[in-house]
């Protein structure tokens, strides 16, 4: 048994954007900036993804810029909304605790430069309210970021209510949408978005490619400078055979999501339903709003990164918040700004499903898991604490 | 692979794993908080030698391949050589640790002294306290 779990850290990617991408390595080699047919060519598939995208998205196609991913699409959106900020004299930027990385230490590193950062907290299941930032917006408030859906608990925030507040009081609005984009709806122009990441590897897509929208009148700050690729905004030859897969993937999640979606919403329910009856676990995140292929939870008395490597030695790929994999000495910050101690963070498991899993994978999950989680509380002090009552359950 | 094949037989086939309890010595390191726990279990005999060991850890699979090999590593051996079992002794049993797991070992050389020093402080027996100095300040620890 082998059981891919983990695609909200990246997807396989789908054999027709796999196929289009081969087409476009094999007979469209040439560079879209070249005058001469084979550069024209190129350039035409180029025009051909944009269009597709823009169109997905409820956007113009002169809004939409490549870039190597979602990370880059962050930093460029958050780097412009400073920038155009500072011009004015405004240097307060309202965020939030659960953002990615991308964002955070980007935000870091404006905080540095002299910005303000308000990083606003969110609730239990992982919100933040439109009330919440329309509170927090100054008179010099230059950027409002928020992501689109969370990628540790997959808690879907009100983006369409946050864009409506961002565009009444005049406040540039940026989404991250990296787990969002081709799994859930999003037109730019009805939510208010005024600049939104993705990413194409999370979609079914290549790895090392994304976009950003940016709305028409927003001058974009330029991370890479040279020819003048993507109107001037992001130098640097096209990856074309990349974007060609991107935009294929994107038309493919898009036409399918609601399908999509329904069925993984109910794999999901099922996995949550069955993992819940271990007991001292939580779901976390929210019930609902919750991206379809998204489950997390935590085990109480057990750590995550041993739990992912047993899953792993029976077939399951999975990912966890526990510091140890999260390359820091503390637990997931989306963990712990949701309310959970150290120690109950550190028992977390992440399965992110996609049109891949079947629900015979995870009838497999459901009976491997809690066999796993019992043999490491077996073998845990701290459930032996627990269970003799000198430590008290939290969950 | 992040870890060696001897870290990965000793996370799936860990070692002395469970409890003594009638032990001579127990010692336990590491929190909750920061995600690893070690405990351990000495049976000592009167000549002073370890007779049986047993171990409980919280943690990462390099948590536990490191409490098991440091439970192997001081089996049958006397006590003064138990207190000798060095964090490095016990990685390089293990092929080596990423550099970011080597507290695990740190915690597995705290964990078997904590345990001798239960058994001191139980016995009666004198010791200079230098020999502990130090055991469970939790280095990873940030608070």
């Amino acid at each position: 048994m082998h059981i891919y779990a983990d695609n909200a850290a990246t997807t396989k990617i789908s054999k027709a954007a796999r196929d289009a991408m081969i087409e476009c390595m094999d007979s469209c080699y040439g560079n879209p900036s070249s005058l001469h047919s084979d550069g024209q060519l190129a350039a035409e598939k180029l025009v051909a993804a944009r269009e597709s995208m823009a169109k997905l998205l409820g956007a113009n196609p002169n809004e939409i810029y490549f870039t190597s991913g979602g990370s880059e699409s962050d930093n460029q959106a958050l780097i412009t909304g400073a920038n155009l900020g500072a011009k004015k004299g405004k240097k307060h930027i309202i965020s939030t605790k659960i953002e990615h990385h991308a964002v955070l230490h980007t935000l870091n590193k404006l905080k540095k430069q002299g910005f303000e950062i308000e990083l606003l907290d969110v609730d239990k299941n992982g919100f933040v309210t439109a009330d919440a930032v329309e509170a927090a917006i100054r008179e010099d408030t230059a950027l409002v970021s928020v992501m689109f859906a969370n990628n540790e608990i997959g808690t879907i925030e009100p983006i369409a209510e946050i864009g409506a507040v961002c565009r009444r009081h005049g406040v540039l609005f940026h989404t991250d949408a990296v787990q969002a984009a081709g799994h859930l709806h999003i037109d730019v122009a009805a939510m208010n978005i005024d600049m939104l990441s993705l990413s194409a590897h999370k979609f079914h897509g290549p790895k090392g490619v994304g976009a950003l929208y940016c709305r028409k009148g927003i001058f974009l700050s330029n991370l890479i400078e040279g020819g003048a690729q993507e109107r001037g905004k992001r130098a640097g030859t096209e990856n074309l055979p990349a974007i060609v897969g991107m935009a294929k993937a994107f038309e493919e999640a898009c036409a399918n999501m609601d399908t999509t979606a329904k069925k993984l919403t109910s794999m999901r329910d099922r996995l949550i339903e069955g993992l819940s009856a271990i007991p001292h676990s939580v779901l976390n995140g929210d019930k609902v709003a919750r991206l379809p292929g998204n489950v997390n939870m935590c085990f109480e008395g057990i750590e995550g990164e041993s739990l992912l490597l047993l899953l792993d030695m029976n077939g399951i790929e999975a990912s966890s918040g526990s510091a140890c994999t999260s390359g820091s000495l503390d637990p997931s910050h989306v963990l712990l700004a949701i309310g959970l101690p150290h120690e109950v963070a550190h028992g977390s498991l992440r399965l992110t499903l996609s049109e891949e899993n079947t629900p015979e994978e995870v009838e497999y999950i459901i009976k491997k898991v809690p066999e796993i989680v019992g043999y490491l509380r077996n073998m845990s002090p701290v459930w032996d604490e627990l269970e003799k009552g000198e430590r008290k359950h939290v969950i | 692979m992040l870890y060696s094949e001897k870290v990965m037989d000793h996370f799936q086939n860990p070692r002395n794993v469970g409890k003594i309890d009638d032990a001579d010595g127990v010692g336990e390191v590491g929190n909750a908080k920061c995600g690893d726990i070690m405990r351990m279990y000495l049976k000592i005999d009167d000549n002073g030698i370890i007779t049986d060991v047993k171990f409980n850890t919280f943690g990462c699979g390099s948590a536990i391949a490191t409490s098991s090999m440091a439970t192997e590593m001081i089996k049958g051996k006397s006590v003064d050589e138990a207190l000798t079992l060095s964090n490095k002794a016990v990685v390089e049993a293990l092929d080596g640790l990423p550099a970011h797991k080597i507290h695990c070992s740190v915690l597995a050389e705290e964990a078997v002294k904590a345990a001798v020093k239960d058994y001191y402080d139980k016995k009666g027996i004198a010791y200079d306290e230098e020999l502990f100095k130090g055991i469970d300040s939790c280095e990873s620890c940030h608070d």
